[in-house]
């Protein structure tokens, strides 16, 4: 079957390990340089870097200002994260879409 | 992957800011056509996910480390276009609200992440399904394998832009060499990742993959 389980079990599941990822597997994620910054480092313009104008926001670098737990901390700041690309991704696909539909455009029944 | 402010100068940043805005506003043009009602949910929660994933750096060599980019998962979930916005989405939220990817640097990093990455694995998956066996296993396959090229490529985007406004000292052959390996061994994750979510997803909804869905334009009808 193309279609094994139910769309709302499909995305409660795919929620869940998006909440699992950005709120408790981030805490184990490796610190080190990422690809860039260890080339940077390396090949020696990572002093370059300027720091981030919104280095002092309260979510700044993944984590929670004033939150002092770490595990908490990045907890936290991807849980915010999980629900801001929801709200702004899903939000945004759905008006794309939405938008189609409303504007009595050219296909307004694609699926079949 | 996400290049802070300051290690490319202001014009260049500029000129990419101009050049991820225009690829940006193609790719709302072709969602707008390509995506249906339906489509729209997976969208959402592709960009979640790779929101999630990006979080979770993994070990690649000797104290360096990768993320996911997400560009040949996305183009494969929800087609190209929709890919290119669910990861322009990320990428801004990012910026703004974890200061991770600098503010100047956004265009950059669109360029790079977003559009680099996901049409480089598109056009990777495209070829390698036209000639594969029309199977979910094969279209798994070709799902790791794009996303493998995908993250090297993402990364020459760097070094073309170091090459036009770099304002480190170093020679863009040696940047380019370094850049490269340290990109191979992370497209390796990509692909292993990419693979096992495009599994899990064919496994469960086929019928919501972009990259399998017969009966579509740009599907597996179309390319067979």
């Amino acid at each position: 079957m193309s279609a094994s389980v139910t769309s709302r079990w499909f995305f409660v599941a795919g929620a869940v390990v998006a909440l699992a990822l950005a709120g408790v597997a981030s805490y184990y994620a490796s610190s080190d340089p990422d690809g860039l910054e260890r080339v940077a480092a390396d090949e020696g313009f990572i002093d370059d870097a300027t720091e981030h104008v919104l280095a002092d926001s309260p979510l700044a670098d993944y984590g929670v200002a004033g939150v002092e737990d770490a595990r908490l901390s990045v907890g936290l700041a991807g849980v915010v994260g999980v629900l801001a690309t929801a709200l702004v991704g899903g939000g945004g696909f759905w008006l794309l879409t939405r938008r189609k539909g409303g504007d009595g455009d050219r296909r307004t029944s694609p699926a079949s | 992957m996400h290049i802070p402010d300051g290690f490319i100068d202001a014009p260049t940043s500029l000129a990419f800011g101009a050049v991820a805005a225009a690829g940006v506003a193609v790719a709302i043009r072709a969602a707008r056509r390509s995506l249906d009602e339906r489509a729209a949910p997976l969208a959402g929660l592709t960009a979640v996910f790779v929101f999630a994933a990006q979080m979770i750096n993994f070990p690649v060599a000797a104290g360096t480390s990768g993320h996911l980019l997400g560009g040949a998962l996305a183009a494969v979930l929800v087609g190209p276009a929709a890919g290119v916005l669910a990861l322009t989405v990320v990428l801004v939220l990012q910026a703004f609200l974890f200061a991770d990817g600098g503010l100047s640097a956004l265009g950059l990093n669109v360029t790079n992440i977003a559009l680099l990455a996901t049409v480089a694995a598109w056009a990777v998956f495209l070829a390698l399904r036209a000639v594969l066996p029309k199977t979910r296993a094969s279209v798994t396959a070709a799902a790791s394998i794009a996303a493998f090229v995908s993250v090297p490529v993402s990364s020459l985007g760097f070094v073309l832009q170091y090459a036009v406004g770099g304002t480190g000292t170093v020679d863009v052959g040696t940047v380019l060499w370094s850049v490269l390996s340290v990109h191979v061994l992370i497209g390796a994750g990509e692909a292993v990742i990419t693979g096992l979510v495009v599994a899990s997803v064919l496994a469960s909804r086929s019928d919501l993959v972009a990259g399998w869905r017969p009966g579509r334009a740009g599907s597996m009808a179309a390319a067979a």
